[in-house]
């Protein structure tokens, strides 16, 4: 078998670099549905996945998809799914069978414009607040958000070991143009990839209990067919894992599966800033949007405007204390997004009114450009 | 001293700290879910590598009762993620335990295409008309002009013919036993389990508290249909088994044919080198 990993220098898209790193992550299974501009993931997978001992299919529909994941996950098999706003709206269901059932999984969304069939072929981040709020019922989620082909590799790898130490599906909302744009990607060698797993049971398996929180707040993960006779269901449990329709035992379990995001927001939220030192106006931005953001940083800059920029690269978990702290420090806010304003908003709202929030953004289909945001700048301030 | 239970031989597959369970009196799904057990039981296999997955409804209870590993998903979606636990363990011998709503209503399309693929798993559905769990609704499966809460001036639909649906879609094992027969039952579950491709069993069952009560069907009448109304008929043709009791229910084995199933066409076609 060749080794796994493709070490070296490439030319590829996005969604090529999403799928290497994938496999570089140890992902063995993928459950997919073609759709704009997610394709060329599943496709890429299709032609990799056999050839390194794991499993592609591809199933009747993205409901479809997401079980066919969760299930995978159970057997010990690091298992992914990607796909775009309509598919990301079936999977909806099952992602929160995925939170509630804490199965580690990654569900990569390459966004394209909606609502709807929408804009199928071009690039938008509409689906922010869908990421974070789409399954039913409350629940913590993490997502993150790359720039470029290069950095979505790694994220793939982040994802998957953010899944297995949390034990819960882990989103990647990436776009059209970060999907499909051709960049440098440099593959390292695989003893420079870190890669985590779930942790598994020790102990007796007659007195072991699914859900009993190990020390970071993340129960032991057995898979299926090791003997712990586990019971997994959707409806509320206890620790045990077993349905328990009491309003402690709702009280109980939500405690875990938000505790264990909320006690662990260090390891999990990532922002990169840059000329934010001195800077008198905070740009927000992440993904393809935080591209066009950077380089209006340096505009503004050559104008005499301090701009600089705080880089989503977790979108949720949201960073409130870092805007929070720029907001005792900037004169105003500017998030940059290919939305109506969804990030826009947690901005406000973390900012608390300590410093006026603004927003560059439309509807999706294009690329915000640099000039867009520098004007924003000279106007608003 | 306190007095000693006697032990019943499929105590080790129940799940005691779970009982008692929630299905109602006369309900036919414990029957049913005993010939499965005793199939299982019976395999000789190793219980370790077995999976029970359910979906949503009173039949979808059974993953919550069985001493096994167990998984209660969501509504209409058992079949995809036992087809996620079977190739990506191919070893695991993977039981789809659940209801005519979920199986062949909302999680119709996904039973259709486990068909075609030939997923290694074993598909039980209880049919019992309707939508217990809700409170009787009409189901995919409700006969013409039957009264349900959400047909209260009878159904106007035509139900599927569910052992036509599976043998059209590809399956390699289809039958079809009422709760009743629990013998013919538990036997042609034992024969699912060993075969190696998609298997799909029907099994009729009363829901006397939601579909038996609104149709003037009392428990032991409903029994007695099943027993005078039924017709053993083994290779029948998929075409003759819509369900009418007034011409009689066709049971038995109709299909039990060798196809390669998804696995071992994947094995053969994505990654020959590794057969060698
Ligand atoms: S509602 Fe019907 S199907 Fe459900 S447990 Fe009661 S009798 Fe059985």
């Amino acid at each position: 078998m060749k080794p796994a990993i493709n070490t070296g220098e490439h030319f590829i898209t996005g969604d090529v670099a999403c799928a290497e790193g994938a496999i570089a992550a140890g992902c063995r299974f993928f459950g997919g549905y073609p759709i704009t501009p997610a394709t060329e993931i599943t496709e890429h997978l299709s032609a990799r996945l056999p050839g390194v001992g794991g499993t592609f299919i591809q199933m009747e529909d993205e409901i479809a998809a997401i079980a066919s994941v969760l299930g995978a996950s159970w057997t010990g098999v690091k298992s992914m799914t990607a796909t775009s706003g309509p598919g990301f709206s079936l999977m909806m269901e099952n992602i929160g069978l995925g939170i509630c059932t804490e199965t580690p999984c990654v569900v990569v969304n390459v966004q394209r414009v909606g609502p709807s069939t929408g804009l199928p072929t071009q690039a938008a981040q509409g689906d922010m607040m869908q990421a974070r709020w789409g399954s039913h019922g409350d629940y913590e989620i993490i997502v993150l958000s790359p720039s470029s082909p290069q950095e979505i590799f790694y994220q793939t790898i982040t994802a998957f070991n953010m899944s297995e130490t949390y034990r819960l599906p882990v989103l990647i909302l990436a776009d059209e143009i970060v999907g499909h744009m051709s960049e440098k990607v440099i593959i390292p060698d695989a003893k420079h990839i870190k890669t985590v797993s779930r942790s598994r049971p020790k102990g007796r398996k007659d007195r072991f209990k699914l859900y009993e929180p190990g020390p970071n707040g993340v129960a032991p993960m057995p898979a299926i067919g090791e003997g712990y006779n586990i019971h997994v269901t959707g409806l509320t449990h206890d620790t045990k894992g077993y349905p328990a329709m009491t309003v402690d035992t709702q009280k109980e379990m939500m405690a875990r599966l938000t505790g264990k995001i909320q006690n662990n927001l260090k390891d999990i939220i990532k922002t990169e800033s840059y000329r934010l030192d001195d800077a008198e106006i905070a740009i927000i931005s992440y993904g393809i949007s935080a591209r066009t953001s950077l380089s209006a940083v340096d505009k503004a800059r050559r104008q005499g405007i301090k701009a600089g920029l705080l880089r989503l690269i977790t979108i949720w978990p949201f960073p409130e204390d870092q805007i929070l702290k720029l907001a005792e420090k900037v004169k105003g806010f500017v998030t940059v997004e290919m939305n109506l304003g969804q990030i826009h908003l947690e901005v406000k709202r973390c900012a608390g009114g300590r410093a006026p929030a603004f927003l560059v953004g439309h509807p999706g289909g294009t690329i915000i450009s640099p000039d867009t945001v520098v004007k924003v700048l000279q106007e608003a301030f | 001293m306190a007095k000693k239970t006697p032990k019943h031989p499929l105590d080790d597959l129940i799940r005691k700290d779970r009982i008692p369970h929630i299905w109602c009196p006369g309900c036919g799904i414990g029957t049913i879910f005993s010939s499965c057990l005793t199939a299982i039981k019976e395999s000789g296999i190793d219980l370790k590598k077995f999976v029970m997955i359910s979906g949503i409804g009173c039949s979808g209870r059974a993953a919550g009762y069985v001493n096994l590993d167990s998984f209660h998903t969501t509504h209409g979606r058992a079949i995809p993620f036992a087809t996620g636990v079977k190739l990506a363990n191919p070893e695991l011998n993977v039981i789809v335990f659940s209801g005519d709503g979920d199986l062949f209503a909302i999680g119709g399309n996904h039973f259709i295409h486990a068909a075609r693929r030939n997923v290694d798993i074993t598909v039980i559905c209880v049919n019992n008309f309707n939508y217990g769990m809700t409170g009787g609704q009409v189901a995919a499966t409700t006969p013409n002009m039957a009264k349900t809460t959400t047909t209260p001036f009878g159904n106007p639909e035509t139900p599927f013919n569910l052992p036509l649906m599976a043998y059209a879609a590809g399956a390699t094992y289809v039958a079809r036993w009422t709760m009743l027969h629990s013998r013919d039952l538990t036997e042609s579950i034992s024969e699912a389990i060993l075969k190696n491709g998609f298997s799909f069993i029907e099994a009729l069952s009363p829901c006397p508290i939601n579909y038996g009560r609104r149709n003037k069907l009392k428990p032991l009448d409903q029994l007695k249909l099943y027993q005078e109304k039924t017709i053993i008929k083994n290779d029948a043709k998929p075409t003759e088994l819509d369900i009418n009791f007034e011409k009689g229910v066709v049971l038995g084995k109709f299909v039990d044919i060798e196809r390669p199933t998804y696995g071992d066409s994947y094995n053969k076609i994505c990654r020959p080198d590794k057969l060698e």
